[in-house]
């Protein structure tokens, strides 16, 4: 086992990405994720890799899009508003079936907003990270070994599912530090049989495009990517239960506000008031398997979010109608505390007598 | 043992950031949970650099420190801001060379330590942080003395290992402090 050592979210991102075969990063400074490109920028230099500080977002996020088309792991980290200017380069990358890493580090909008954590870019990330009809693989991390652990496996299922992955993190948990174990795994090598990485004049040249002027043939590659997308909700849903057996209210919440939610169960639990807590991993796919099953065993829901009510949306397209959904959330850099989810759930339960 | 929600609040500076890891280095060498996390962006430029860290034997839930059982005040508009939201019971350490105000509330444990005079004193010029750290230790028992030791040489850079005696000392010298 190795050593534990205190990592900040943002630094523990970029080791891990370097550990998981990345080796070209293009980036453009913005707080709160500041460290990850500065980890980035000492370390790439080291082990023959690539840091660039691109021009801008814009710049950045293309410069993604020709690493991903040779078919190297390549990604770009930003924060809210910089992944606004990302957007057209990541619906291009959906379009021409590419994968890579984007890192998201949410703070408080809309506009320049402010920089203290918010996860006010949930719809951003899961419902339109760009035009067209695409969808990104979303991982939301809480802890900062979690940050660690899900790097990989959103490099091994971009490179399977040939999509871009994002990591949707906030202010919080990239600029805290947690005890982290950096395995030293083996990278996985995927297949790129499509990638424009020289012929060496022994095959066909392959093409990496979004562009397809036909609609018959543009609807056929949509379609197909829909089959795709239909499978990776079946297969890659991840989440996390917790109390959740015997809860007569469910807690639904992901990220930073997720722990600020398990400490709010703790002491409701200690309090003797049944609740638990439902953590989604992947926000794309939603686990909607996990939230369904406690659809049928809970009483009530409860979404807290570091929004004004984005997930909560798709909590209630899976309760249908079964049982009431409520919502609690800060917003515009505000973080919940335990004592207002706590005083909610007490409401909530109150209710119930 | 109880879970240590610490705050540290003060000046930037003033080595708050550090005495935060120096307690979480300290706990994770105790193979306790640990989360730290520092105020960032403009709230520090202000007068109020803060440092939340958490100490526990289960899985850390929220890491911002909203009700800390334990809070060193490193000056005074930290000390205001924060002092009405120390948990009952909580252990409250003043740097009092650079807070002359008083605890009003009855419901907390206070000590006053001049930790600035002291490292001056002592030729511990800006170690004041680790002092009050020493004194935050004796008062809460933290973590085991190896594992607080520990702690600051795991927290000084490679680079100023030659830091490390004095830190050590700072430390002993906050852990010894009677009012």
């Amino acid at each position: 086992m190795a050593e534990k050592v205190l990592m900040k979210g943002n630094e523990a991102l970029a080791e891990a990405a370097i550990q998981a075969g990345c080796r070209h990063f293009f980036g453009y400074p913005i707080t709160p994720q500041t460290e990850l490109a500065a980890y980035m920028a000492k370390k790439m230099p080291k082990i023959g890799g690539t840091y660039l500080q691109a021009e801008s977002e814009v710049a950045a996020i293309n410069m993604v899009y020709g690493a991903a088309s040779a078919g190297v792991r390549a990604m770009t980290s930003s924060s809210s508003p910089g992944i606004s200017l990302k957007s057209e380069g990541i619906s291009y990358l959906a379009g021409a079936d590419l994968p890579c890493l984007i890192i998201n580090v949410q703070r408080g909008g809309p506009g320049l907003g402010g920089i203290q954590p918010s996860q006010s870019d949930y719809w951003q990330a899961t419902k339109a990270n760009g035009h067209g009809d695409f969808q990104v693989l979303v991982f939301a991390p809480s802890t900062v070994q979690e940050m660690v652990d899900l790097v990989a496996g959103a490099f091994d299922k971009a490179d399977k599912y040939r999509m871009p992955a994002m990591i949707l993190a906030d202010g919080m948990l990239g600029q805290m530090m947690e005890p982290v174990e950096i395995r030293e795994t083996e990278v996985n090598q995927i297949e790129k049989p499509w990638a424009t990485n020289g012929t060496n004049g022994e095959r066909e040249h392959n093409v990496v495009n979004s562009l397809y002027i036909q609609p018959d043939e543009l609807e056929r590659l949509v379609f197909e990517r829909y089959e795709k997308y239909k499978k990776i909700e079946a297969e890659e849903q991840m989440s996390e239960s917790y109390l959740t057996e015997d809860a007569e209210i469910v807690v639904v919440a992901y990220g930073a506000s997720s722990r600020v939610v398990r400490s709010a169960v703790n002491a409701a639990r200690a309090e003797g008031i049944k609740v638990g807590l439902v953590r989604p991993i992947t926000l794309w796919p939603y686990p909607k398997a996990a939230v369904d099953a406690v659809c049928d065993t809970a009483k009530k829901l409860l979404v807290v979010e570091m929004s004004m009510g984005q997930m909560v949306e798709d909590v209630r397209l899976v309760a249908n109608g079964r049982l009431p959904v409520e919502f609690y959330g800060r917003t515009g850099g505000i973080i919940p505390t335990p004592a207002e989810v706590l005083a909610k759930i007490k409401e909530m339960a109150g209710g119930n007598e | 043992m109880a879970e240590n929600n610490f705050l540290l609040a003060g000046f930037g500076g003033q080595g708050i950031l550090f005495a935060g890891k120096v307690i979480a280095y300290a706990g994770l060498a105790d193979e306790k949970q640990v989360s730290w996390l520092p105020s960032y962006g403009p709230e520090m430029r202000g007068g109020t650099a803060n440092c939340s860290v958490c100490l526990s034997e289960n899985v850390i839930g929220s890491p911002l420190v909203t009700e800390p059982n334990g809070f060193v005040a490193m000056n005074l508009p930290s000390f205001d801001k924060f002092i009405d939201s120390v948990e009952k019971d909580g252990v409250v350490i003043v740097e009092s060379s650079l807070i002359e105000r008083k605890v009003e509330r009855t419901d907390v444990r206070a000590f006053y330590v001049p930790a600035t005079k002291i490292a001056e004193e002592n030729g511990l010029k800006g170690l004041a942080n680790i002092i009050l750290i020493g004194k935050l230790w004796k008062e809460t028992q933290f973590c085991t003395k190896d594992a607080l030791v520990a702690g600051v040489k795991k927290s000084v850079p490679a680079k100023k290992a030659h830091l490390v005696d004095s830190n050590l000392k700072a430390l002993e010298l906050g852990i010894a402090f009677e009012a």
